[in-house]
């Protein structure tokens, strides 16, 4: 029978399995941040053990640093101790560090790409749950725990069941206005924030294949908010081109090597899946969020579900509504807005910061709206300003900012104000996620840019002739 | 880290109704900006427990003094979100063992798992039935036995078996992580990375 492009990848990385128990599955990249980390290497000094190899581990610090000024000292005192302990830990183990001010720093699901970390058939992970990101060049990653990040620092290994396999379908055109973002927005409220725990996904069909790099990734970094434990799309001509002549693409011979793995790296017609669901592009129209969890999305033009007609418990769902100050049945085009935020590992990409610029272009801010534009590494900001999308920003009224996760996760200062309502480009609609008592609705640059222009929640359609 | 062996565990427990409890709740973001694990227990679902000056709210469970114990029971699809392991840290630190639920989000059953926290999942009706027997008695005894997997309510009897694969019980029963296990086979790690196929 045949392989799944999953299969494939992960079976050529197993170790062991044990029988009743966890595959060792060894690990091609680790990705090492300043927040997950610091307790896997006290273990890890703790117990005597070193670094097993330094040269696939890559350390960047992005969640807890400031996105102003970032040339001064961090005052906070926390976050300026978690970085301390990234360097002293990256310097004492000899792992490369992109840290605060380091040229290439950026947020670490942006960079393993830009630098040519990421490749396809790799299996890599980093203690955060977007890693999921990466599988847009057909690897498989996922997000870890910090005793994992301490198992891989000190054997390149984890320990961890197979998991199930779910592959999506989604073929024809995409509407006008329909960004990945959309797309992944729209499956994750079909299937429900766990609708796919337990699985492993691949994306498939013309939708994914019609897709650049970036919104690959986008679709990818979003597979965890339906519980996935990642998800992968089978690499091709598109995923070469991105990758070649990037710093640690391999070269020569070595590509020539690489490229004969990579090229096996589909899933064979005759492999099965334990699931397989299938949607219609055209179904799918701008999406936003109006609840606290990434699954309560609904096409722009839609009213709030009414409780019955959800799936999931009726409190629970009022509950979520309530923190909202929203009501069922209310539209959501015309409500007004506070904060808009562009950025993160989801959208804040240059194909993301093109899309913002398409729509606000020639246009103003809505006065009354605080608009953060977090690029999310010093390399799409330096491609902001040499495209000129920078000058765009700056006449329509916007500041660039630099990067970082931001208000993603709101570790810094980067914080919505309670009770403000803030539309984000980002992955989690949670309570309190951009700050405390903060409500996010999350959607596309498209529907970020619109709603900044006229500071109400806005399809962008009507902006696209 | 290595944490205190699970055996049989029988306690009261503490309920939580609510779904997709995820792990922004469980511990707020700027809670993590420690680089020692201590202290999360203090802060463990912080914007649930305490109002903006840091008072009690009153109406959530855990300043309820009518519920205590070292279980935790929560709705469907406890732990979505964040992998931040801090959220399993703040579960151990505030005093509880054991989490039942009628689902989990991977990675936070993951990250449980490997500190020494028991994820039970149990069927929504019985699920339903621990609320419900907490709900008319809150001191409702509930016994977790690893070693038979059975969760049981020791009022009625009624108990229901739950799924862990033999080489993770084997762990929680005896104490052990992972790191033990794979210290102990590094070389043939390090034979296994030779034929990678990058």
């Amino acid at each position: 029978m045949g392989k799944t492009l999953f299969d494939k990848v992960w079976d050529a990385h197993v170790v062991r399995s044990i029988e009743d128990g966890p595959d060792v599955v060894f690990i091609d990249r680790h990705m090492v941040h300043e927040v997950t980390s610091p307790v896997a290497f006290r273990g890890l000094k703790s117990r005597g053990l070193k670094v097993m190899h330094p040269e696939k581990t890559f350390a960047t610090a992005d969640h807890n640093t400031p996105t102003i000024n970032q040339h001064l000292p961090v005052e906070d005192p926390l976050s300026a101790g978690q970085l301390k302990a990234l360097e002293e830990n990256a310097a004492e183990y000899g792992i490369s560090h992109w840290g605060l001010g380091h040229e290439k720093n950026g947020i670490v699901h942006v960079v393993g790409p830009e630098y040519g970390i990421t490749q396809p058939g790799v299996t890599m992970v980093c203690g955060d749950s977007h890693t999921s990101t990466h599988g847009a060049f057909g690897a498989i990653a996922f997000g870890i725990g910090t005793s994992e990040v301490e198992m891989v620092l000190s054997s390149q290994c984890i320990m961890q069941p197979k998991p199930k396999k779910m592959r999506i379908n989604v073929n024809g055109d995409l509407q006008k206005g329909v960004s990945p973002k959309d797309v992944a927005l729209y499956i994750i409220s079909k299937l429900t924030t766990s609708g796919a725990t337990g699985y492993f996904v691949e994306y498939a069909g013309d939708v994914f294949r019609n897709m650049t790099m970036e919104g690959r990734m986008t679709v990818c970094n979003l597979s965890i908010e339906m519980g996935a434990r990642g998800g992968m799309i089978a690499p091709d001509e598109k995923t070469f081109e991105y990758i070649k002549g990037r710093e640690k693409t391999p070269i020569g011979a070595d590509w020539d090597k690489a490229m004969s793995y990579w090229e096996t790296l589909y899933t064979d017609e005759d492999a099965t899946f334990d699931e397989e669901l299938n949607f219609e592009a055209s179904d799918i129209e701008p999406m936003i969020t109006y609840g606290t969890n990434p699954g309560m999305g609904i096409g722009i033009s839609k009213s709030i579900p009414n409780a019955t007609d959800v799936e999931g418990g009726v409190e629970t769902y009022k509950k979520s509504l309530g923190y909202m100050d929203f009501n069922e049945g209310e539209d959501m085009i015309g409500k007004k807005i506070d904060y808009v935020f562009i950025g993160s590992c989801t959208n804040g990409r240059i194909e993301d910061f093109r899309a913002f610029a398409d729509i606000v272009k020639g246009k103003k801010k809505a006065d009354h709206v605080t608009a953060w534009l977090v690029p999310g590494s010093h390399k799409v900001e330096d491609a902001i300003k040499e495209e000129g999308l920078l000058d765009i920003f700056t006449e329509a009224g916007f500041e660039l900012r630099e990067p970082g996760c931001s208000a993603c996760l709101a570790m810094n200062d980067d914080k919505i104000p309670a009770g403000k309502l803030a539309v984000s480009t980002s992955n989690r609609n949670f309570e309190g996620r951009q700050g405390p008592g903060s409500r996010t609705l999350l959607a596309s640059p498209l529907v970020a840019a619109a709603s900044a222009v006229n500071g109400v929640v806005t399809d962008p359609r009507e902006f696209l002739s | 880290m290595a944490y205190d062996k699970f055996e049989i565990l029988t306690s009261t427990a503490v309920p939580l109704p609510i779904e997709n409890v995820d792990t922004d709740q469980i511990i707020p973001a700027r809670f993590l900006k420690a680089t020692e694990r201590k202290g999360f227990g203090d802060n463990l679902f912080r914007d649930w427990r305490y109002n903006s000056d840091d008072s009690p709210k009153s109406e959530f469970v855990l300043n309820n003094p009518t519920y205590s114990g070292k279980i935790l029971v929560g709705g469907k699809n406890f732990g979505s979100g964040s992998s931040r392991e801090h959220a399993a840290w703040a579960v151990y630190d505030y005093g509880f063992r054991c989490v039942i639920s009628s689902f989990f989000a991977d990675i936070f059953k993951n990250n449980c798992l490997n500190i020494g926290v028991l994820p039970v999942q149990v069927s929504t009706e019985f699920a339903d039935k621990i609320f419900k027997a907490i709900e008319s008695d809150a001191n409702t005894e509930i016994e977790v036995n690893l070693p038979e997997q059975t969760v049981t309510l020791k009022a009625t009897g009624e108990s229901e078996s739950f799924a862990i694969n033999s080489y993770k019980k084997g762990n929680m029963l005896n104490g052990f992580d992972d790191i033990d296990y794979l210290q102990n086979i590094k070389g043939e790690i390090s034979e296994f990375a030779k034929n990678l196929p990058l």
